[in-house]
């Protein structure tokens, strides 16, 4: 399986990513600057986090307007596989690939600190290696993490399935005092309707092997391959947000 | 001319910011806020003799697609002349 990890200025995560895929998932993987405007061959996108042009304006705003958006446009409506973590999350929804918003913190402070999410369906191109109610703790990094969408678009969201993953303490309980960020209904990651675009805030690159203390989010990156090599497909005209 | 471009968080998202400041003025006695918003505010230089609604058109739609994210920004648009 073939990846690619998108860079644009203020990007701090790209390497992350790029390291797991290689040496932890042992697949193929490369960079693709902002002002490309091909992806070339591969198999799925990753939008890494970081600060992308300073978050001037608002996070994301800027580089949904760079020239290799088209081509992950073009990318995600073929049915390929694109997911956005943090920085990435937030580019996603407002390039329109993923529904909703990400807005500043409930307590108006960056919040640096290691989070429980919960698996909510298993059924997903990113959640396929892990089974539902899997807790997968990794580290948040972010100031604009606050997941708002309105009432519609929650009632869409849950009739489709598409919050892959969701806040909780230790336990698995999806608490106020285990959502960092005031996300609606404690949720941390979604997926367009179609499935084969996903975001999240959490880092699961940065949780990835045993050397750095934890490893469960490799399930995200393993869900990816496991989805490739099972030969599924997306439906391109299906692929829309 | 100049377009000068407000932009506020729509009245359904949370806006703890203007929690906040609201908090703190009561706190120093003003009385009967009923909300505060905390926004943006953008001013934008236009050169060239361009017919004004051909400019409002122009940044309007600049504000839908870049200037703004309609998903939780609302925003006013004024076209001042030179």
């Amino acid at each position: 399986m073939k990846f690619v990890v998108l860079q644009f200025p203020g990007s701090n995560c790209d390497q992350d990513c790029f390291h797991v895929i290689r040496n932890v998932l042992g697949c193929s993987v490369s960079y693709v600057w902002h002002k490309d405007t091909s992806l070339g061959e591969t198999d799925a996108v990753i939008v890494p986090g970081g600060f992308s042009y300073g978050d001037y304006l608002r996070s994301g705003a800027i580089a949904k307007c760079s020239p290799v958006m088209s081509a992950v446009h073009d990318f995600a409506s073929q049915g390929g596989l694109v997911l956005g973590i943090c920085n990435g999350f937030q580019i996603l929804t407002e390039t329109g690939l993923l529904p909703g918003a990400l807005v500043r913190n409930r307590d108006l402070q960056f919040v640096c600190e290691h989070v429980y999410l919960r698996v909510e369906q298993e059924s997903s191109a990113f959640t396929g290696a892990s089974r539902t109610g899997d807790l997968i703790r990794c580290p948040i990094a972010h100031m604009d993490g606050c997941y708002y969408i309105d009432s519609d678009g929650l009632r869409e969201l849950r009739a489709n399935n598409q919050v892959l993953w969701t806040y909780t303490d230790r336990d698995g309980a999806a608490t106020p005092a285990s959502n960092p960020n005031g996300s609606i209904h404690n949720i941390a990651g979604v997926c367009n309707r179609a499935g084969n675009v996903a975001g999240l805030m959490p880092h699961p690159e940065r949780a990835a092997e045993d050397i750095l203390g934890e490893e469960s989010g490799l399930a995200v990156f393993k869900s990816m391959l496991a989805f490739h090599q099972s030969g599924k497909a997306f439906n391109a005209a299906s692929s829309a947000s | 001319m100049k377009a000068r471009i407000i932009i506020t968080p729509k009245k359904a998202v949370f806006d703890p910011q203007g929690k906040t400041v609201q908090n703190t003025l009561e706190h120093f006695g003003h009385q009967g806020i009923s909300a505060v918003h905390v926004g943006k505010f953008l001013e934008v230089e236009i050169s060239g003799e361009e017919d004004i609604e051909a400019v409002r058109a122009r940044m309007d739609e600049a504000c839908r697609r870049f200037l703004t994210n309609p998903v939780i920004e609302d925003y006013t648009l004024d076209i001042i002349p030179s």
